[in-house]
């Protein structure tokens, strides 16, 4: 019997927490819920070269163990409920100081634990040694060094890993000295604690007192539920303590925890732990490339070129694996149709099955493409330099340097998807700043909505399409952001908050992590379409296809079939007589989609739509597009195959929408501006639901963002046939 | 040796952080990123619109904004 162990990895975000996790797991990882931003728990398998096996959960990377973001408490949740057999606690050897607070803090709570001394290669060219036994020895743990990139130094960690599950001792809390009155108070407390027996299922009476002491609210949140009494005497006790300190030293329990901890960590290293062959503030090569890319002057030009590289990137290569795909699904179609009888079951195979599939797959090579190019900013550090570019230029919106990330990922950079942008939005501490965030990044162009917005403009706009896709990103940019400012000012009113964030060192992506990131979102997209899109497109070709044309008009079509068939009676070979049946086909199939649950749907709609120039097809198109963006394309493609029988006629949508008269460059415009605004597809609507907490700001998007879609669709509809350009 | 707010250090200056005087998350946030009194803190440079700040403490680089730089007193040599 092999047994399994837990292990959980801790570390500040950008120490290599990830990269580890890949280096161990590689391909054999489950991302809960949605990936993007490691918010969410990452779980992995990890089997130890003598046939154990391990459970890894990557935990979001934090700071502090304090309940300040929502990260934090997630991880310290993990730690405290769960308890993993091992803790390895990831620190960026060449920012050793830093990254020791939390280990300091995960000493404190005691968890059994391994300190993994990352990039210890870094260090080394930074001039940094670090003697790894002499920390071992002083903070009473094994320390070993490893550069997670290369997996040098992992067996040995595993090793030790294993080492100390078989131990299985009990947690052994760090007590530091805080200084006499904090320390005064934590024992008063700590008494308490154990006498009442308060929050015993929880953790240790020292730890509970000091969390009081820190004014955390999750523990005190906690801690009223359990015991109100118990709760009050605590809080007493720190109210008098902190006023104390405030009265005598200006200053705050916190702080004084913090600066004693700092203490600690500083008379570790002071043992000849860490020895610094350069000066410490020596410039590296990173802050020589940070010299030229964030400079005052150049560095928002050099944003504006990368962010634009990125679209030439995506669009120019991934071009030609589309086709392929395209072809495809064309092949495929084109064999069904041969092979099977005709009826329902051949329609529904091809215009609901295939057509659905592989409008949705012929997209993935660009999602794909676009996301290699995204990941690759973030892993390599850029991303945090655009962050605190655009701050400035957020907080005029009401918004936070960190809500770039949620836009970015929600399609600021086109190809996102707001579903794990919602999820990035929880960074944001802020409820407000957080809530107008949430709201307002389902307007940026997702890689649901870039198909429809390539389609329209490769057929309307071909010769300007790379300019237009980026001014159609701008105007996402400008309207979600309006739209915050909006929503600050008004429903969400109030303060602004803390923007302390770190700009990790440039590092060379590695080829696997960037395969890794690419490959999970892009999983995600092809998941999405295998099944919610897939059930959605059938139940659309159903809408579209029942209920049939009543008896009587049939018996009209069949007759007027028969009848052009007998006047042809002589020259039955004449090529007129198809022309003619084609004709009434036509016409069949077109009185027969109008007959339709859609098409009566997409009529009725007509009474408002002919304001933004939307005829009953595209209302069908965008009633499907809620359910999510990508069915748009799918719809409006069977809205048009069904509407012609002739399905051996391959001319693709484009085609057939350039050659529709009913069709310009200005509706074109108008359904972009539609689409790119109207209601976030359900799934989204479900999350911003789920992340406020209240259906009500589900709700309010649906309703919020389709007036305004339509608003602004009938006056680019209107104001373009009034100066002359519908052609 | 003068004391100064973060906010009025000028880009490549260096010191000593002497208080930090804030409390509350602001207050733990910058005290989770390293910022404490006794540790030598300077100024890499400023974004475009001269805020946030970017500042090299600990051998890590930080970013915060002016209005949370007027919390933290330096003490320059």
């Amino acid at each position: 019997m092999s047994t399994s162990i837990t292990i959980a990895l801790a570390g500040n975000p950008n120490a290599g927490k990830t990269t580890l996790f890949n280096t161990l797991t590689g391909a054999r990882q489950h991302v809960g819920n949605y990936p993007g931003v490691t918010v969410e728990k990452k779980e992995g398998a990890y089997t130890f070269p003598t046939g154990e096996q391990a459970s890894i959960i990557d935990l979001p990377g934090t700071y502090s163990l304090t309940a300040y973001s929502v990260e934090e408490v997630v991880a310290r949740d993990y730690l405290v409920q769960e308890k993993p057999d091992v803790v390895i606690n990831i620190t960026d050897a060449s920012n050793l100081e830093r990254n020791l607070y939390l280990s300091t803090q995960l000493l404190e709570l005691g968890v059994p634990m391994i300190i993994a001394l990352n990039m210890i290669d870094v260090a080394q060219d930074r001039g940094i040694t670090l003697d790894a036994k002499k920390l071992s020895a002083l903070i009473n743990v094994p320390v070993i060094p490893i550069i997670a990139r290369s997996g040098k130094g992992t067996p040995e960690l595993m090793a030790a890993a294993l080492e100390l599950a078989g131990k299985s001792t009990a947690w052994n809390p760090l007590h530091i000295s805080y200084g006499e009155d904090i320390d005064l108070a934590l024992h008063t407390m700590a008494q308490h604690i154990t006498t009442a027996g308060f929050m015993k299922e929880c953790c240790t009476p020292r730890w509970l007192a000091l969390k009081y002491l820190e004014g955390d609210s999750q523990i005190r949140e906690k801690g009223r539920t359990d015991n109100p009494v118990v709760d009050t005497e605590l809080q007493e006790i720190v109210t008098k303590v902190g006023d104390h300190l405030h009265k005598t030293m200006e200053t705050f329990p916190e702080a004084i925890i913090a600066d004693h901890r700092y203490g600690y960590i500083k008379s570790v290293l002071r043992q000849e732990v860490i020895t610094h062959k350069f000066d410490i503030d020596r410039l590296h090569a990173s802050d020589r490339i940070d010299k030229v890319l964030t400079n005052r002057f150049l560095g928002p030009f050099i944003m504006l070129a990368v962010l634009l590289g990125l679209y030439k990137f995506t669009f120019t290569y991934s071009q030609l694996p589309v086709t392929w795909i395209e072809s495809f699904f064309g092949w495929l179609s084109g064999n069904l149709n041969t092979m099977l009888p005709d009826g329902h079951l051949k329609s529904m195979l091809i215009s609901g099955v295939i057509d659905g599939m592989g409008g949705v797959l012929g997209f993935v090579p660009l999602i794909m493409f676009m996301f290699f190019g995204i990941a690759i900013l973030e892993d390599s550090g850029y991303l945090a330099r655009v962050a605190f570019m655009m701050d400035r230029v957020f907080r005029i919106f009401g918004l936070h340097g960190s809500s770039v990330m949620a836009y970015i990922v929600s399609g600021g950079i086109a190809g996102g998807c707001a579903v794990p942008g919602v999820m990035a939005a929880r960074t944001l501490r802020s409820p407000r700043e957080r809530l107008a965030t949430l709201l307002t990044v389902s307007f940026m162009n997702c890689g649901a909505k870039l198909p429809v917005l390539a389609l329209l403009t490769a057929t309307f706009f071909s010769k300007n399409q790379a300019p237009l896709m980026f001014l159609l990103t701008l105007l996402a940019w400008a309207v979600a952001l309006s739209a915050a400012k909006i929503l600050r000012l008004t429903v969400l009113r109030g303060e602004a908050t803390p923007f302390v964030m770190e700009l990790p060192p440039y590092r060379f992506p590695t080829f696997r992590g960037l395969l890794i990131h690419t490959w999970e979102r892009t999983w995600q997209y092809i998941k999405k379409a295998g099944t919610t899109i897939l059930a959605i497109s059938i139940l659309i070709w159903a809408m579209m296809t029942f209920p049939g044309l009543p008896a009587s008009e049939e018996a009209n079509f069949a007759q007027q079939r028969r009848e052009v068939t007998a006047s042809f009676i002589q020259t039955p070979d004449a090529p007129q007589l198809q022309t003619k049946l084609a004709a009434i086909d036509t016409a069949r199939a077109g009185s027969a989609l109008r007959h339709s649950l859609a098409g009566r749907i997409g009529t009725a709609m007509e009474t408002v739509s002919w304001l933004p120039g939307f005829d009953w097809r595209t209302n069908i198109a965008l009633a499907g597009g809620f359910a999510a963006k990508e069915v748009i394309i799918t719809t409006l493609g069977t809205a048009y195959s069904l509407g012609e029988t002739d399905q051996d006629n391959n001319t693709s949508l484009a085609e057939t929408l350039a050659q529709d008269p009913r069709w310009n460059p200005v509706v074109a415009l108008a359904l972009i501006v539609f689409v790119m605004f109207y209601a976030p597809c359900f799934i989204t609507v479900v999350c911003i639901s789920k992340e406020s907490g209240s259906w009500k700001w589900g709700l309010f998007s649906i309703c919020f963002n389709t007036a305004f879609a339509f608003s602004l669709a009938t006056l680019v509809y209107q104001g373009g046939r009034a100066l002359g350009f519908a052609g | 040796m003068p004391t100064i707010l973060l906010r009025e250090m000028q880009k490549d200056q260096s010191g000593t952080i002497t208080a930090v005087k804030v409390g509350g998350e602001l207050g733990r946030r910058i005290r989770d990123m390293g910022i404490v009194p006794g540790t030598r803190i300077t100024i890499m440079g400023r974004a475009p619109l001269y805020d946030p700040v970017a500042i090299r403490i600990m051998g890590g680089t930080l970013t915060l904004r002016n209005s949370e730089a007027d919390h933290i007193e330096v003490e320059i040599a």
